[in-house]
């Protein structure tokens, strides 16, 4: 049919955009020259240094942690705080969504700096508990403004229906409520945990001495230029989470025959 | 719904409503407060107004227009994009939507870099162009490739919202308006578009924001020779140390919440919806 | 749909069980650095631990100013840092840094004289830093895309070079650039001396091709520009990648700069401390860390122990400071200086 193979173009388009520069980054992890500027042959050697570097080894284990427990927390507080709002009136429910909008607004390094004084006055230890408390608030706002598209659509009377014919409110709202939210609510999970991921000015204002994560580490690499084992690390991470993926999705999953 | 009930869905919100209250209003009344006041901690209006010399005034201009431009080809590619993604089968479909958040997962500063050597005048562009006897492509350090750049970047967060949106809409309500006997086109105007505006609502925002006040994009694709508004603030902070300016000036871009409040407002006829 | 959950929380759950987490503890106390990202052969700090006992807790950072707010306020307290001259003398002002016992530091010997001398500029009896790297800012550019020899900033101004031109993104820097060209102090506070660097440096924008900090290493390795300013420890590293690259410090006068060991106030640890300090200005740790970072060391110990004739008597790495005019090392201007200097350069990039 002429309208899908204009459909697979479209996607195959948008698909070379978005991967070119991802391309270029793993070409980048066989370059045997230091710098990006030039090719001096392939090489496999940066991937070994990668291992021997306890640093890059240690930032990522605590890049991953932070974004996995920071991506949990605010995906939970942000989609009861859905629910929360959907039942405000319109101008409560107009000033909490506008204070929801403060951190994506706000110029990162307000935010970064204005949480470290508050951090300070609090009289905190800044280390990955800091790090945790910013990244859980300004993932958040990601989190609600996945979550709140789908639960508008949602019919409220099913919800209430449920209620109605016995069910309590905790097991009305697994049953009913959240099949309905679920797509939101992951791709919220994902967005907050792929921001947290690429986060580097609020982390380095509210991080401790000693403790980084992958961006961190970039940036200050950028002063002497990126370390080509960098380029490795992310080739891995990235062809990691592909073939999960393409393994995943190649079990037939039971629920979606039963269906 | 009885009034008990509302009552404790509110209470549900009070976690967010305290963590919002802590870690987002209270940093926000520092940057009041440093915005508001001078040196010497006396109030004044000055960092504020500061919007309207002609440095800053052209900043916030240069960055309005090619944030617009940006959100809007990000909504006129998202969109077919989602529309797509939601004709597909069931299993495939998270599939090829994580398709489009993948790149996220490799660093922000890094993919910029890569677009950098892409787009470079000795750049692999342009040795692919050279080589096929092709004009080359002069766009590095000028303002296309910064709204490439925010393209590139903030794509996946209006392809998610309007892809939730449309996924969420009773394939028989399109169905019945088919069998009542609305083309392609009226079903697409009367039902689809109408139905996924919160999406794009939703999209807009996501994507409009951060491209705003963006400063690392026009750093490193712009060459750092147009200035936006969101370089003059982190300068204000990092090169200038000058908090109480940049402070006042992050006040003037938060009046963009308030704007994008009201055009929200304008666009939610039934008034069943917030600000999203 | 629950897969997806697990396509996030497997590679998660598997890469931190690769990574694990080792903390290891230490006898002698702990000492906290916080220097430029990759400004240190990591290889020295496992020496300084093997040989002391004390463990190195190592942060790093891309700016001195987003140093500063964060050694300011107070978040976390560290023991050394690396700052340069002006924001040392910033710190000084501002009482952040405590003075230096120079009995437990005997290596600073080592540290040739002149440096010391250059250093008074901005800590003027020597109290407060120990000199660790310095260098000067001069133009690289390519023998290949210019035609005549370059001794001059006015190359920077020459139309033959349009879009062919890297000038550094920062206000100092490129105030530096035009102050000098026209003949003023690159710490002038003048009115009208200012306004004619800023006239300059608009007159100048058209022939730009981009404002930049690091990447004009990268740019100028991969021909991407003809001539580019830039500091000498990247033109060595530069050169080493593309051999048409050729390094000059201009005749008009230039930027001498220290990054010096400094101890803030509030340092837990002093007295390790100045133990890392004197590690660091040993003779073979100072040798490593040039080898390592290609930045100029002061060390005078370590400039005979370098094996590389090239490198021992390049003149980019080792300039003789006497046969140029008009070096100067930043100073800091207070914070009105800074206010002018930086809406001035605000007219310059916003033209």
């Amino acid at each position: 049919m002429k309208k899908t193979i204009l459909q697979k173009l479209y996607i195959t388009l948008i698909f070379i955009f978005l991967y070119a520069p991802i391309t270029t980054l793993i070409v980048l992890s066989f370059n045997a020259s230091k710098t990006r500027a030039k090719w001096g042959g392939f090489t496999l050697k940066w991937y070994g240094a990668l291992f021997q570097n306890r640093d890059i080894l240690q930032a990522l284990f605590n890049t991953l942690l932070i974004a996995l427990i920071a991506s949990v927390v605010s995906t939970i507080i942000g989609t009861v705080a859905c629910i929360a709002i959907m039942s405000l009136k319109k101008r409560s429910r107009a000033i909490v969504m506008g204070v929801t909008n403060i951190p994506m607004l706000n110029a990162e390094i307000v935010t970064g700096i204005s949480l470290m004084l508050l951090f300070i006055s609090f009289g905190l230890r800044f280390g990955l508990g800091t790090i945790l408390l910013s990244h859980i608030t300004f993932c958040i706002p990601y989190v609600i403004l996945s979550v709140m598209p789908r639960m508008r659509q949602m019919n409220p009377y099913t919800y209430e229906a449920a209620l109605d014919l016995g069910a309590g409110p905790v097991y009305g709202f697994f049953k009913v409520v959240f099949p309905d939210i679920l797509p939101g609510v992951l791709s919220g999970f994902l967005m907050a945990f792929t921001m947290s991921l690429d986060d580097f000015i609020i982390t380095h204002f509210t991080k401790g001495a000693g403790v980084d994560t992958l961006s961190t580490k970039i940036y200050t690499e950028v002063k002497k230029g990126i370390k080509p084992e960098m380029y490795a690390l992310s080739t891995i991470i990235f062809l990691t989470v592909l073939v999960l993926l393409l393994f995943i999705n190649r079990v037939p999953a039971e629920k979606d025959l039963k269906k | 719904m009885n009034k008990k009930a509302l009552l404790k869905k509110k209470l549900l919100g009070t976690p967010y409503f305290i963590w919002s209250a802590i870690f987002i209003l209270v940093p926000l009344g520092m940057v009041f407060y440093y915005g508001l006041t001078d040196r010497t901690g006396s109030f004044t209006l000055e960092n504020v107004l500061a919007i309207s010399t002609p440095e800053h005034a052209k900043a916030l201009g240069i960055a309005l227009l090619l944030s617009l431009i940006a959100t809007l080809i990000c909504l006129l590619l998202a969109y077919p994009l989602a529309m797509i993604l939601c004709g597909q089968k069931n299993g495939r479909q998270s599939f090829i939507v994580l398709i489009f958040i993948l790149p996220m997962w490799m660093n922000f500063l890094l993919r910029t870099l890569a677009w950098q050597t892409l787009l470079e005048k000795t750049g692999v562009i342009n040795s692919i162009l050279n080589f096929l006897h092709l004009p080359s492509l002069n766009i590095i350090n000028t303002p296309y490739a910064i709204v490439l750049g925010m393209v590139y970047n903030f794509l996946p967060f209006m392809v998610l919202p309007i892809y939730n949106a449309l996924s969420k809409i009773d394939g028989n309500v399109i169905n019945a308006a088919r069998d009542l006997g609305a083309n392609p086109i009226q079903v697409f105007m009367k039902i689809t578009l109408p139905l996924s505006i919160p999406g794009i609502i939703s999209g807009i925002t996501m994507v409009f924001i951060p491209a705003l006040t963006t400063f690392v994009i026009s750093k490193l694709l712009g060459g750092s020779k147009i200035l936006l508004i969101g370089n003059v603030i982190e300068e204000e902070f990092t090169q200038a140390s000058n908090w109480h300016l940049g402070s006042g000036l992050s006040i003037v871009l938060m009046l963009f919440i308030i704007v994008n409040m009201l055009l929200t407002a304008i666009f939610d006829k039934d008034g069943e919806g917030s600000f999203l | 749909m629950k897969k997806l959950l697990c396509f996030v929380l497997l590679p998660v759950f598997g890469l931190s069980l690769l990574t694990g987490c080792g903390k290891s503890s230490a006898e002698n106390g702990e000492v906290i650095v916080y220097n430029w990202g990759e400004y240190i052969d990591p290889e020295t700090l496992s020496l300084f631990e093997e040989e002391t006992g004390i463990k190195v807790v190592y942060d790093e950072y891309d700016t001195n100013e987003t140093m500063y707010p964060k050694v300011e306020a107070g978040a976390s307290a560290y023991d050394v840092i690396c700052p340069s001259d002006y924001m040392i003398q910033k710190m000084i002002d501002n009482d952040l840094l405590a003075e230096i016992n120079l009995d437990n530091i005997p290596n600073i010997k080592n540290i040739g004289q002149q440096y010391l001398e250059q250093s008074k500029e901005f800590d003027p009896e020597n109290k407060y830093s120990v000199p660790y790297c310095f260098g000067t800012v001069g133009i690289l550019y390519n023998k290949t895309m210019v035609s005549d020899p370059i001794d001059s900033w006015a190359v920077l101004w020459d139309e033959q070079y349009a879009d062919n031109i890297l000038m550094q993104d920062s206000v100092r820097d490129a105030f530096m650039v035009a102050l000098k060209l026209n003949g003023y102090s690159m710490n002038t506070l003048n009115e009208a001396e200012l306004q004619a660097a800023k006239n300059s440096l608009i007159e100048q924008k058209p022939l730009v091709q981009a404002y930049v900090i690091d990447q004009v290493r990268d740019k100028m390795i991969g021909d991407e520009a003809a001539i580019g300013v830039i500091y000498s420890g990247e033109a060595i590293y530069t050169q080493r990648e593309n051999e048409n690259l050729e390094y000059v410090i201009p005749k008009e006068g230039t930027n001498v700069w220290i990054d010096s060991w400094v101890i803030p106030k509030n340092a837990p640890n002093k007295e390790n401390a100045e133990k890392f300090i004197d590690f660091m200005c040993r003779g073979d740790i100072a040798l490593k860390n040039f080898e390592y970072i290609t930045y100029s060391t002061p060390n005078t110990a370590a400039q005979e122990l370098i094996e590389d004739e090239d490198i021992k008597n390049s003149k980019i790495a080792f300039p003789d400071f006497s046969q140029y005019e008009n070096l100067e090392t930043f100073q800091y201007l207070g914070s009105d200086g800074d206010a002018l200097y930086n809406s001035l350069w605000k007219e310059v990039k916003s033209e």
